[in-house]
Parts: C-alpha cells; sequence; structure tokens
C-alpha cells in the first residue's frame, strides 16, 4: 500500500514516536533532559542528523549495498556513514558558524551513539519505504524525539520544584515519567498506523 | 571480499574527513597574549590548555582536561568564543562576571589574551629519583624524591605537584593525579608525597606496588592556593589520612620561621593503626611555641590502651576554638569530610573567608 507522507510524517511524531514507542535513544533523552534549552540543542541536533543520515543511508543501501548484494552489512555500513556525516557536520558548523556550534556542536558527538538514528535508517529497509518516504519518515522520526525530550526537560524543570522523595530522585522519576508519557502517547493510536 | 568492501567503505570515509580537516579545521597561526606582556604564537585548533602546556606553561589540571575538575581557570579578556555549557557548573557568578573559563574546553581558533596568576609561571617539569619508600600505616606510604632535572623546586607550604605514573601492567595509559607536597618548602632538592591507597586506584596502586627505591619519577607543579596566611590569626588544622601532607609541611615551615601562632591540629582516624608521624608532632610541640596535637579516634580496637579523644572531629572542634573571629580554619582531605566540617565551623561563627582548604577530589 502506497503511504501518504503526510500520514507518514505526522504517524511518525505521534503513534509511533520513535522514543515512546520504540524507546530508542534512551541513553542521551535521559541525561540531557535536565534543562529545556540544553534538550533543545540535542533535539534539533538529533533532528537534523536522523534527516540527513536516513537520506544518505537510502542512497548507500540502494545504490551501493543492493547491487554489490552485500545487504547483510547493512549495520555497520549504516553505523560508519552516520559516525562519518557527524563528524563531518562538526566540522563544518565549528567553521562556518560558530555561534550554532556552541549550542549544538557539543550535542553532535552524543548523537553517533544514539540509537533512535541507527533505528530510522533500518526501519526504512525493513518497511521498504521510497527516497520520499523515508526522509520524511527521519524528519518525523527526529521532530518526535525532540517532542518527547522537551517534554521531560519541561517536567523535570517543574519537579525540580517540587518535594521528591529521595530515592525517587534523578533516573528512577525521568523513567517514571517517560513511562507516563508513552501511555500519554498511546491515545493517539489508532489515528494512523504505520508499520 | 567482505572485509574489502567494509575496508573501502570506511577508507573512502576516513579520506573524506582527512580532507575535510585539513581544509576546515586549519585555523592557521593564533597568537596567545599572557597578562598583556608575553606572546606565544601556535597553529590553531587545540585546547587553550593544551596549547600553554606545549609551550611549558603548566596550568593545573587534575582531571587531564576532561572538564570534570574545574582546576584550569583562567581569565579570558579576548577571544576564546563564549561559554560553554560544559563550564557551567564550575564557574559561579562572580567568575562568569570576571570571564573566567576552563582552559581545557576552550578551543584556540583566534588571537586570545588571557590573565594568570604570575606564579604559574614558576610551574615547571621536574624529574626526581626516588631515594626512599617509607611505609606510615597499612595503606600510606611516604616517598621523598631527590630533584634531578632541574635540581631545585621553589614552592609555599600547602601545595601540590602533578605526579605522572607511566603505563605499567594495571594501567594501559600513564595518568596523572595530585599529591600536596609534605616537606619543608625551606628544602629546595627533594620533596615528600604522603600517598594513601586507594583500592585499585590507577597511580596509587603505582606508587604502592611497583615503584621502587631508586626509580625515576617525573612532576610538574607546584600548584595550589592552599597557603598559610599572612596573619597573626590562631590557626587549627583538620586533616585525616593523607590529608596530613600539605598540613606537616605548613607546621615544618612555621617552626623553621619560629611562629608564635597558637596551633592545633586536630588529626582524625578510626583505630590506632591509622596513627602516624605521632613522635614527629611530639616533637613539634616541644619546638612549637603554641603548638597542640590532638589525634581523635573514631573507632578505637576493642581492648587498646587508647586515652585519648575518640569519636568524630566534629563535637571537639568547639574546645579548641577560643574566639572564632580570631581564628583561621585550615582542612584537607576528601570533599565529604572538608563539607561536614565546613557546616560545624560556619555553626561555630567562623566565617567563609576563614576557612582555606584543599579537596583530594
Ligand atoms: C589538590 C589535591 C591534592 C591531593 N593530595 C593528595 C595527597 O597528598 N595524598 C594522597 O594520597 N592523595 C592526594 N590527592 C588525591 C589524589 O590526587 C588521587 O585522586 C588519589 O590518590 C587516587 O588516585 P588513583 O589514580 O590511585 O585512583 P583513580 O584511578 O583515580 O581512582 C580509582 C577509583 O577510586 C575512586 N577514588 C579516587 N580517589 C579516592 C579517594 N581519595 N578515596 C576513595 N576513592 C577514591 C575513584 O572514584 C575511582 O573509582 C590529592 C588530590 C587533589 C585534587
Ligand atoms: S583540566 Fe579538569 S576541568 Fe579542565
Amino acid at each position: 500500500m502506497e503511504l501518504n507522507v503526510f500520514i507518514l510524517f505526522m504517524a511518525a511524531i505521534f503513534t509511533s514516536n520513535i522514543l515512546l514507542t520504540n524507546f530508542l535513544g534512551m541513553c542521551s533523552y535521559l541525561s540531557v533532559s535536565r534543562q529545556i534549552e540544553s534538550s533543545l540543542g540535542l533535539g534539533f541536533a538529533v533532528f537534523f542528523v536522523m534527516t540527513c543520515t536516513t537520506a544518505l543511508n537510502y542512497v548507500v543501501y540502494y545504490f551501493v549495498l543492493v547491487p554489490l548484494d552485500i545487504v547483510y552489512l547493512q549495520y555497520i555500513i549504516f553505523i560508519i556513514v552516520i559516525a562519518a556525516f557527524v563528524q563531518l557536520i562538526e566540522m563544518v558548523i565549528e567553521r562556518l558558524s560558530p555561534v550554532l556550534y556552541y549550542s549544538l556542536g557539543i550535542f553532535l558527538p552524543l548523537i553517533t551513539v544514539n540509537c533512535a538514528i541507527l533505528g530510522v535508517s533500518l526501519f526504512m529497509v525493513i518497511r521498504n519505504y521510497s527516497f520520499i518516504q523515508s526522509v520524511t519518515f527521519g524528519a518525523g522520526s527526529g521532530i518526535g524525539w525532540l517532542l518527547a525530550i522537551l517534554a521531560l526537560a519541561g517536567i523535570r524543570q517543574k519537579v525540580n520544584d517540587t518535594f521528591v522523595p529521595a530515592g525517587l530522585r534523578g533516573a528512577g522519576l525521568s523513567l517514571i515519567i517517560t513511562g507516563i508519557m508513552a501511555l500519554g502517547f498511546i491515545g493517539f493510536s489508532g489515528i494512523a498506523v504505520i508499520q | 571480499m567482505t572485509v574489502g568492501i567494509v575496508a573501502g567503505i570506511g577508507g573512502f570515509f576516513a579520506l573524506l574527513l582527512i580532507i575535510a580537516e585539513s581544509k576546515l579545521m586549519n585555523y592557521g597561526e593564533c597568537t596567545i597574549t599572557i597578562n598583556d606582556k608575553k606572546k606565544i604564537t601556535e597553529k590553531g585548533g587545540s585546547s587553550l590548555l593544551t596549547t600553554l602546556n606545549n609551550n611549558k606553561i603548566f596550568l593545573s589540571s587534575a582531571c587531564g582536561g576532561r572538564g570534570s575538575c574545574g582546576f584550569c581557570k583562567c581569565k579570558i579578556l579576548k577571544g576564546g568564543g563564549p561559554l560553554l555549557p560544559t563550564e557551567l557548573p564550575f564557574l559561579d557568578e562572580r567568575e562568569k562576571k570576571d570571564m573566567v573559563r576552563l582552559a581545557c574546553q576552550v578551543k584556540v581558533k583566534e588571537d586570545i589574551s588571557i590573565e594568570i596568576p604570575e606564579d604559574i609561571f614558576a610551574i615547571q617539569e621536574f624529574a626526581g629519583k626516588v631515594t626512599s619508600i617509607k611505609d606510615m600505616t597499612y595503606d600510606i606510604k611516604e616517598l621523598t624524591i631527590e630533584l634531578t632535572m632541574p635540581k631545585e623546586i621553589e614552592f609555599k607550604a600547602g601545595q601540590y605537584v602533578q605526579f605522572v605514573a607511566p603505563r605499567y601492567e594495571k594501567s594501559r595509559q600513564s595518568v596523572t593525579r595530585a599529591y600536596s607536597i609534605s616537606s619543608n618548602p625551606d628544602h629546595i632538592k627533594f620533596i615528600e608525597l604522603i600517598v594513601r591507597k586507594v583500592p585499585d586506584g590507577l597511580c596509587t596502586t603505582y606508587i604502592h606496588d611497583y615503584l621502587k627505591e631508586g626509580d625515576t619519577v617525573n612532576f610538574t607543579g607546584p600548584f595550589g592556593d592552599f597557603l598559610i596566611q599572612d596573619t597573626h590569626k590562631d590557626m587549627i588544622f583538620i586533616a585525616g589520612g593523607s590529608g596530613k601532607a600539605p598540613i606537616k609541611s605548613m607546621l615544618e615551615y612555621l617552626k623553621a620561621h619560629k611562629s608564635k601562632r597558637k596551633m592545633t591540629y586536630l588529626f582524625g582516624a578510626r583505630t590506632e593503626k591509622d596513627l602516624y608521624h605521632v613522635e614527629l608532632m611530639k616533637k613539634l610541640e616541644d619546638d612549637l611555641e603554641h603548638f597542640e596535637f590532638v589525634p581523635i579516634l573514631s573507632k578505637p580496637d576493642e581492648g587498646s590502651k587508647w586515652s585519648g579523644k575518640t569519636g568524630y572531629i566534629m563535637p571537639f572542634l568547639k574546645e579548641f576554638i577560643g574566639k572564632p573571629e580570631n581564628t583561621e580554619a585550615y582542612l584537607c582531605g576528601s570533599p565529604g569530610m572538608i563539607d561536614a566540617v565546613i557546616k560545624e565551623l560556619h555553626n561555630l561563627k567562623i566565617s567563609e573567608e576563614q576557612i582555606f582548604f584543599d579537596p583530594f577530589s
């Protein structure tokens, strides 16, 4: 069935949020969600890298791996592409826009090891997306991830001002909040399914 | 075939990155102006800390440039880009206003103008020969290092050096750790260090289990501003374990200079096995006019003949503080102990400006 790109985009953001339904990219989500500004920085970086690497990996997969009949190497090749892209982008941003580098740049290395980025590229292959669909899915998932981390950071900043039992502070409470957020997002399911 | 393809693709990206690096990361020559008088010119791209190190200017850096100790502070008057989130946790409001930055986080990409304390120029690299290693307790050793290159060191009581432990069996890389000098600064041909073994610690295992008398060691220094204040106030020293190192140096200096200040040294330990240099402290009591050494054991062994004070240090502080406004406190040891003692000192009305400390973090 040909999937409408608009539906795919919305589904990637809400009903199939990469973080809240697939629980991918959790480590940086938990560790960088203390402040809204830093989570916004990381979120944008994830959105950007996810969109670009999905497009790049699409090209590498269908124009190199498939013709050479080595699709079983997709994991390692995708990781190489992501790592190289992140490094390259870091250098370009550092050179061209110091301001952007200082707000985004320090988060870029964190992204190389963000499994949500690899996950999106792998889903694109498993689900047989076209190029346009892949890029839309990558961008939607990036926005979804950004939305999730921003929501968590906002809640954590509020929670900081309230009393929390000592044993629950930090990661414990963040995981509980994430669980409740995931439940909330289940409310969107049924609107669109992209599996 | 598989290996070839992976290597090929990997190689292609590596080449791309190398080309990008040589084109994009080339900042050309950058000039660092230090205290408005000294200028150094170096290829840009590295951190300020590394660039200064390459030019034999050694800012203190207990974490080796990972941005986790907050020691490598310096004022950056011009250049250096905006403040980074990695620096924020280490800077208070006043420092932010004074343009203080962490040198290991700032990259040299343009001409920079910085301000550092003058005595940093005295910081040098040293090589020395270990002339003695003595057991003080079951987990503390005292090292004597005779300087060979250069042959003399100038330091102040309370300062520390950055000791370099080379690669060895249990550590795949060379590590650098801070150790306070425990000898009298009047002796400039050797230094003494007191080192407590941290279980599985990379540097202390090297010093305790691998280092031998006659070996050559390297260190940089002297660093630190945990120093005797030039006043006439009473002094109370509080340090247990290897925290005794800088205190011993201070006491020996004060003795040599015939200080008449009132001094008390409270040494906290668990059992009698943790006490050391007791004889030396007794001798200092004889030599210094107003000095008292007070060991306090928190858990003396059952059946021991210990007749001194027992318990934690905190409740005893009051007893030794005459006039709070006329008392300076010098603390050294683990951050936990320091925090607890500072809290109690505040309760006893000793103000922030009269408390000096070096946390072994
Ligand atoms: C200014 C300054 C002065 C210092 N002066 C002295 C001194 O005179 N004598 C002295 O013995 N030490 C001193 N230290 C501490 C010293 O620099 C090292 O941190 C310590 O010796 C451990 O080094 P390591 O390489 O053996 O352990 P590492 O390999 O760094 O650490 C191994 C593990 O032990 C933990 N750890 C580190 N330090 C301690 C500790 N103190 N107690 C318990 N666990 C620890 C670490 O978190 C880590 O998990 C000083 C530190 C500072 C900052
Ligand atoms: S060297 Fe430790 S923070 Fe810079």
